[in-house]
């Protein structure tokens, strides 16, 4: 059903709708004129680094903060007029764990119910798959749980009455690889289940994983799309650079005239040529062979999300080298 | 013959019944980057604590910089820099407050302040920022000051506890090419991340498990034993079987 509803912009069908929505603290702009729709049942993903804007512009779909100008609509609804309504509808799980530590899991979660008018039977189906994992520990204070069965615990709390809107606030911060993985597991799951969800992340990797993306930085949003035509809209073509410690090259690499940009990724460098003449893939490989290199290869690759946010970054004026004044015109 | 900057025979830290940190054993060598992975709850920030001088161990041996780790807390730390996202810098306290505070603290004399100073401002390009609040830096620049404060007093080893979470992919890059510069004036590298990618620019990679060290190798040589094409795959692998997380 999804897939239908995606392409056009229905608005009978958007379950969030941001329009021009702008904050700032003091001098800080936190956002600047944010505008995006999610679309029932999809699993949308805010994709920026810390200090890009995606707490802020969840605190006010949330209905906790007034936007200083835009406005913002959960489930039809005013995020403005209509706040306990909406509160109503929706679970949302903040970026600081926000459970109460002195009371058990089993204490937390009826908490929870009770406060929204229902008991943990009621929607039980929903949160089974997640709860199982924790119930041996349903005794035990959330305080001390670990990382992950907290994690755990406040999805089964956000989730306990059914909301029609799901909002995570970087649920997979500091989180290691496998809980990652397994976490964007029960995303998947939940979708299923037809429940619309806002996620965040400053993960690139994980973006992929999303029916579709914005990326934001700055208060700003750089691109919205499916991960997939982001990619597409990558201009030009990169290239791998493999040798032994080419990491340790990036810079040297990076102030060669005929390179428009270098960055590391993995055991690779990614790198575009200021100009794609065919010889110039060749030149560098030969370049790096006379440094006394041994198997370098140098080959297109496809771009991925993080690359295609360098570029968009670096479209915006961003400028690789540190201590370079232009630096600081993020805007 | 490899100079020894951290030496762990071991090293194990008990909570009443809880085995935290599990005989871990291994050595790091002078100008090295040493990546130190691990799933929630392997132990690793125990395991730094330790290092780091901050907690005692229940048995085992380490020394860092020469120093032990029981009897000789006060000159590991002097001898080390840490840097964590988590806490880094006075966000109150203008840039040159900051430089001077930390400086001060390691016991930096007048010329050795002033050169330190003037190597981070010019390498950083902080030239017009200096009376500036930290707090109102660009998230980027406040992760390299970071960094730079954390090496202001040349320390033998830097630890960095997750240092780049949450940085946008050029800063993340940035600071890179910073603890690159760093191991080639000497400096030694200790550091933890999630980022698998991150994981690949570290000289050798110690991967812990429910508190023990389940393999120690290169990037390169770890992908080969594991026959996995990215050190996400060798992690997913090992960490999966974990019992804590």
């Amino acid at each position: 059903m999804g897939g239908n509803r995606m392409k056009n912009n229905d608005c009978q069908s958007s379950l969030i709708k941001c329009q021009s929505v702008s904050k700032s603290y003091g001098d800080v702009q936190a956002l600047c004129e944010v505008s995006f729709q999610v679309e029932e049942g999809e699993l949308y993903g805010l994709i920026g680094p810390d200090g890009a804007g995606k707490t802020t512009l969840f605190r006010i779909l949330t209905t906790l903060m007034l936007p200083d100008s835009g406005s913002a609509e959960v489930a039809g609804l005013d995020s403005i007029s209509d706040y306990r309504d909406i509160r109503n509808r929706i679970g949302y799980m903040p970026g600081k764990f926000s459970l109460y530590q002195d009371l058990s899991v089993e204490e937390n979660l009826n908490f929870f119910a009770t406060l929204f008018g229902t008991s943990l039977h009621e929607n039980y189906d929903l949160i089974r798959d997640i709860y199982v994992q924790i119930e041996p520990f349903k005794t035990r204070r959330a305080g001390n749980l670990s990382g992950g069965m907290k994690q755990k615990l406040a999805l089964c709390c956000a989730l306990i009455h059914r909301p029609s809107v799901l909002f995570l606030d970087e649920p997979t911060t500091g989180v290691d690889a496998v809980s990652r993985r397994e976490f964007w597991g029960m995303l998947k799951n939940l979708k299923r289940e037809g429940i619309t969800i806002l996620v965040s992340t400053p993960y690139m990797d994980e973006a992929t994983l999303c029916d579709r993306i914005a990326l934001i930085q700055s208060g700003k949003i750089l691109s919205i799309d499916t991960p997939r035509r982001i990619i597409d809209k990558y201009a030009g073509t990169l290239y791998a650079v493999k040798a032994e410690n080419v990491g340790r090259w990036a810079r040297d690499i990076r102030k060669k005239k005929d390179i428009k940009s270098c960055f590391a990724f993995g055991e690779s460098l990614h790198v575009s040529f200021a100009q794609s003449t065919g010889t110039a893939p060749d030149h560098l490989r030969d370049w790096l062979l006379a440094k006394g290199y041994n198997d370098v290869e140098v080959k297109p690759v496809a771009p991925n999300i993080e690359d295609c946010f360098i570029q968009l970054m670096e479209d915006r004026g961003w400028r690789l080298e540190v201590g370079d004044r232009r630096l600081k015109t993020g805007d | 013959m490899k100079e020894i900057v951290i030496q762990v025979d071991e090293l194990t830290k008990e909570f009443g019944h809880f085995v935290a940190v599990d005989k871990i054993t291994f050595e790091v060598y002078k100008s090295e980057i040493f990546g130190f992975l691990g799933a929630n709850g392997a132990g690793k920030t125990t395991a730094m604590r330790m290092l780091c001088g901050l907690s005692v161990p229940s048995s085992g041996n380490a020394t860092v910089a020469g120093f032990d780790v029981y009897r000789q807390t006060e000159q590991i730390k002097k001898s080390i820099g840490y840097m964590s996202q988590k806490f880094s810098l006075y966000e109150d306290l203008t840039v040159a407050e900051n430089i001077h505070l930390f400086g001060g603290i390691y016991g930096l004399t007048n010329r050795q302040m002033k050169e330190g100073r003037d190597r981070l401002v010019e390498r950083l390009g902080l030239h017009n920022e200096m009376k500036k609040r930290v707090g109102a830096l660009p998230m980027g620049w406040k992760q390299k000051l970071a960094f730079s404060l954390a090496i202001l007093h040349r320390p033998r080893v830097v630890f960095l506890d997750e240092p780049t979470g949450g940085v946008d992919p050029i800063t993340r890059r940035q600071f890179w090419d910073l603890i690159y510069e760093a191991t080639e004036e000497g400096i030694t590298v200790f550091v933890t991340t999630h980022y698998m990618d991150e994981a690949e620019y570290c000289d050798r990679i110690s991967m812990m498990v429910d508190g023990k060290i389940e393999a120690l190798d290169s990037p390169a040589n770890l992908k080969r034993r594991f026959s996995a094409s990215s050190m996400d795959e060798v992690f997913f692998q090992l960490a999966r079987g974990a019992k804590r997380n």
